[in-house]
């Protein structure tokens, strides 16, 4: 067998902002005020941790990267040997630097794409190449929103070797997600979905000996579906908000979800697809409805990142007895305890949202969870 | 003369052991088959013999006996015994290692001569089917140990019918189902409620059972959440199905509280009593309400395990549930033992005959060994136990005991490396193969995989100080190498019969083969 190919991107400038209070790192103006503000990247410690596992397998790994300070420098500093290919003004690298190098790097047919960086880094990556490359983030950033970071770089690395050593070879899909920085910066937090990446997954936190196995997140995903669909009444409108729990159930329909938007069914067809707050204000008018959303990113939000175009009116309108929370159960244990989270920019409707809800997480499966306003956690 | 103990210590301390286990690369016992290898063959009958008894075959069914013979593997009687001794040298088993990793099955030492009277031919030569007037002093034994049960638990009526925790469980779900079905609110009540910290097999039989599962997370203290119960139970809830403590070693203070709420809700409750180790005799189900509960005979009472093999769920009833029950339970008049089959409303049977005989028959030899005072002294010792095992735990760099932090445990604690496995990148399971090679048993955790990197140690009653501070010693030793050398770690074992195996099969049915016959046949499939 030929060596396994491991692509290498770091966003030099990632998590600049964050010491310094900057709330983000994207744009020149905002780098440059970092480090007059005596920021100092994070980003070549923190791909210093993850590369420091990947030596014992080194010899098998062909590692490609891009020049001087987006891979190739910390590559050598931890002694490795790696292809460099594509070119940069070192200094002055950009947003547009990162989807060149995944392109570059794509090309050369690597089997893991792994990203140092935040979310603009991971939204460059999948703006780049799209979803198919197995990637996986090293978290380095100030906005970790997307759900495609593992959760240390030392992690990272692991999975890297796991994954390249065929112990470990399922992908799941994970989210790509991005704060507006600008309206972040103003108090304003709005984080939209981009896509999603697929990311090396061990199945569970542990191989257990007792017992036989986990479920799959599809075969958790499709309990569930099997579950909402067997409770769907006819005439009900059912908002479906993003992600791939929720578009589990509309495949369990026979239907195609809109990946990233907002689809509303009804008697198991799609009646709108990729609506916003108006249309969705437009078709509750009388209607009976439901809301079906699923934590969307890392951090366990189910209403106000992502999904916002189920907006505060919207859910006021459906009213919480019918918002429907759907979530596999190992997401809900990836939040270690935290609770559930809804950021939806009014007050009373967050307020509204608190409390316990009851998760559907499997066929006559349910939990019960604490909701908090993202303020209060 | 030479001091031969002298490698043993250090600066007067004990150094790990230096163990390497037997490596036989032995083959599958249908590998070693070849055709008319034969055991010992017993003599033909003697002519005057067969004269006088005639055919013994003979009264065998036409229909019992087989047309073609079994497919068995064909050795000799020594070929046999090499076979499965060796196999037995390639374990880490009970008697050969300090087995306290493996937390939740309260691995106590089970006494040999307790197996020995199980052994004996006045309990292994009965018959299920014999007349019960030549059975009653079996029938005594089970009757007195519910007498036993009865004491400690405080409930009125037991079962030793299931043949498994799950099968009490399954049993317990059964009679709430029945209960609720007698009052006409079968439909209605259609909710079992469950914490994510009690044993899985709760989720599980209510689900087997046709129920929904309302599942309750712990609270920010890490203790079950009572104020999430209240939100759970409504005119559905059938019922609560709870383990205390629960699988982290952490008693529920307010257990009387869940019960008082489930019971408002017209809800019965249910005590998975697997954990009961360290609260013999100190706590009791009765006296918090419970109306169901039961007992793994072959975890707290002593009788062995068994690889997964003929166990007991002694399941016990209050008294207005004892109608439900599977039959028969054992009734005694003042003079004679009877089974009885006639209960009201009995859910049936939840197994064959009367349970596992020889697993009651060890575990009342264990109890009556014990008496009254020396259960409740189990529980003392397990928890002080535990407690001192988890003290040297937490003087272990990067290991940490989550939930009611600062708070002491009952009889097991399950830990989290997650602290070491961030930054060395060494996973619990990989700890454990290391802990392997100083000759110790490890794992990591059954389900639900919440905790990081877990591992449950329960030490029971049976190991002494030394044998803790040797555990101990080994699991530091190891998480010590994780941050001096991983790769020694992640590469584990290194004195053990198999290296490392490749677990994504264990959950693939294309590539799992329980049978000799399964794995040929998907092998063949496999080459096509």
């Amino acid at each position: 067998m030929g060596k396994k190919r491991l692509g290498l991107i770091v966003n030099p400038v990632a998590g600049i902002g964050g010491r310094v209070g900057l709330k983000g790192s994207d744009g020149a103006e905002i780098q440059r005020k970092a480090l007059e503000l005596g920021a100092v990247p994070r980003s070549n410690e923190r791909a210093k941790e993850a590369l420091a596992v990947l030596s014992p397998i080194a010899g098998d790994v062909e590692l490609i990267t891009y020049p001087a300070e987006m891979g190739e420098d910390v590559a050598r500093e931890c002694g490795l040997e790696p292809r460099v290919v594509g070119r940069i003004e070192s200094g002055q690298t950009t947003a547009e630097d990162t989807r060149r190098a995944a392109r570059a790097v794509e090309e050369l047919k690597v089997d893991l794409l792994a990203f140092v960086g935040g979310d603009g880094t991971a939204r460059d990556i999948y703006e780049a190449v799209g979803g198919d490359v197995p990637a996986l983030g090293i978290p380095a950033g100030v906005k970790i929103h997307s759900a495609v970071f593992a959760t240390s770089p030392a992690t990272a690395g692991e999975l890297v070797v796991s994954y390249l050593g065929g112990r470990v070879s399922r992908l799941r899909e994970a989210e790509v997600m991005d704060v507006d920085e600008d309206a972040f910066r103003r108090g304003v937090l709005s984080a939209r979905l981009y896509g999603y990446l697929r990311v090396p997954f061990r199945r569970s936190l542990v191989q257990s000996l007792k017992t036989a196995s986990s479920p799959m997140e599809e075969a958790s995903q499709s309990a569930i579906a099997a579950e909402i669909v067997g409770r769907m009444e006819r005439g009900c409108l059912y908002i479906l908000g993003p992600g791939t729990t929720t578009r589990a159930i509309a495949s369990h329909l026979g239907l195609t979800k809109t990946l990233l938007g907002v689809d509303v069914v009804r008697d198991g067809e799609i009646v709108a697809a990729d609506v916003g707050e108006s249309e969705l204000l437009e078709l509750l008018r009388g209607a009976q409805a439901r809301i079906i959303v699923t934590p969307i990113g890392g951090q366990g939000f189910i209403l106000g990142r992502g999904n916002q175009q189920i907006s505060p009116d919207v859910i006021r309108q459906v009213g919480k007895e019918n918002t429907i929370v759907v979530s596999t159960s190992e997401k809900i244990h990836s939040l270690r305890g935290q609770a559930l989270l809804v950021d939806t920019g009014d007050r009373g409707v967050d307020e509204m949202l608190c409390g316990y809800v009851r998760v559907v997480t499997g066929y006559a499966e349910e939990i019960l969870y604490r909701v908090s306003c993202s303020g209060k956690t | 003369m030479e001091d031969i103990t002298r490698h043993r210590y250090e600066e007067g301390k004990p150094r790990l052991r230096r163990f390497h286990q037997a490596r036989w690369d032995e083959p599958i016992i249908f590998e070693l088959s070849r055709q008319g290898q034969r055991g010992i063959l017993v003599p033909e009958v003697e002519d005057e013999i067969r004269d006088q008894v005639g055919d013994a075959m003979a009264s065998l069914p036409d229909y019992m006996c087989r047309k073609q013979p079994p497919g068995l593997p064909e050795l000799s009687q020594p070929q046999v015994l090499r076979h499965y001794v060796r196999l037995s040298q390639e374990n880490l088993g009970t008697d050969v290692n300090i087995d306290v990793g493996q937390g939740t099955c309260t691995m106590k030492y089970s006494p040999k001569i307790n197996d020995a009277l199980a052994r004996a031919p006045k309990v292994a030569d009965l018959h299920p089917l014999q007349d019960e007037d030549t059975v009653q002093g079996v029938l005594e034994i089970m009757y007195r140990f519910e007498q036993i049960l009865k004491e400690i638990s405080g409930l009125d009526r037991f079962s030793l019918q299931p043949g498994a925790g799950s099968a009490a469980i399954y049993t317990n779900v059964s009679v709430i189902r029945a209960y609720h079905a007698k009052r006409g609110e079968g439909e209605r009540r259609d909710e079992i409620i469950t914490t994510i910290f009690s044993h899985p097999s709760n989720a599980a039989c209510a689900k087997t059972a046709g129920y929904k599962v309302i599942t309750l997370y712990p609270d920010e203290d890490g203790y079950p959440d009572l104020e999430a119960l209240k939100v759970a139970v409504s005119e559905r809830t059938a019922g609560l199905l709870i383990t205390n403590p629960e699988d982290t070693g952490i008693f529920n203070p307010r257990i009387e509280e869940f019960v008082n709420v489930v019971h408002e809700a017209g809800g019965l409750c249910s005590y998975d009593q697997a954990n009961a180790n360290g609260v013999l005799g100190i706590t009791r189900a009765g006296e918090a309400g419970f109306d169901m509960c039961h007992f793994n005979l072959h975890k707290t009472f002593s009788s062995p395990h068994g690889c997964g093999g003929p166990a007991v769920g002694a399941t016990g009833v209050a008294q207005e549930l004892a109608g439900f029950l599977p039959v028969p339970v054992v009734d005694f008049d003042g003079q004679r033992y009877h089974l009885n089959y006639e209960l009201p409303d009995s859910v049936g049977k939840i197994g064959p005959f009367y349970g596992v005989v020889p697993v009651v028959v060890k575990a009342y030899a264990w109890a009556m060994s014990m008496g009254a005072e020396g259960l409740r002294e189990v529980a003392e010792i397990a928890v002080l136990n535990n407690n001192y095992l988890l003290q040297k735990m937490l003087e272990i760099p990067g290991v940490c005991a989550p939930y009611a932090r600062g708070k002491r445990r009952i009889e097991q604690v399950r830990y989290s490396w997650e602290e070491l496995g961030r930054e060395t990148g060494v996973h619990s399971e990989e700890i454990g193969l290391r802990a392997a090679d100083f000759g110790v048993h490890y794992w990591t955790s059954h389900h639900p995989f919440v905790v990081p990197e877990p591992c449950t140690l329960e030490p029971t009653e049976s190991y002494s100080r030394d044998e803790l501070d040797e555990y101990a010693a080994i699991l530091a030793h190891v998480a010590r190498e994780a941050r001096s050398d991983p790769e020694l770690v992640k590469t584990a074992p290194h004195n053990s019969t198999v290296h490392t195996i490749d677990p994504t099969p264990l959950d693939d049915p294309d590539q799992w083969a329980t049978t000799w016959r399964a794995y040929k046949r998907k092998v063949q499939q496999h080459e096509e």
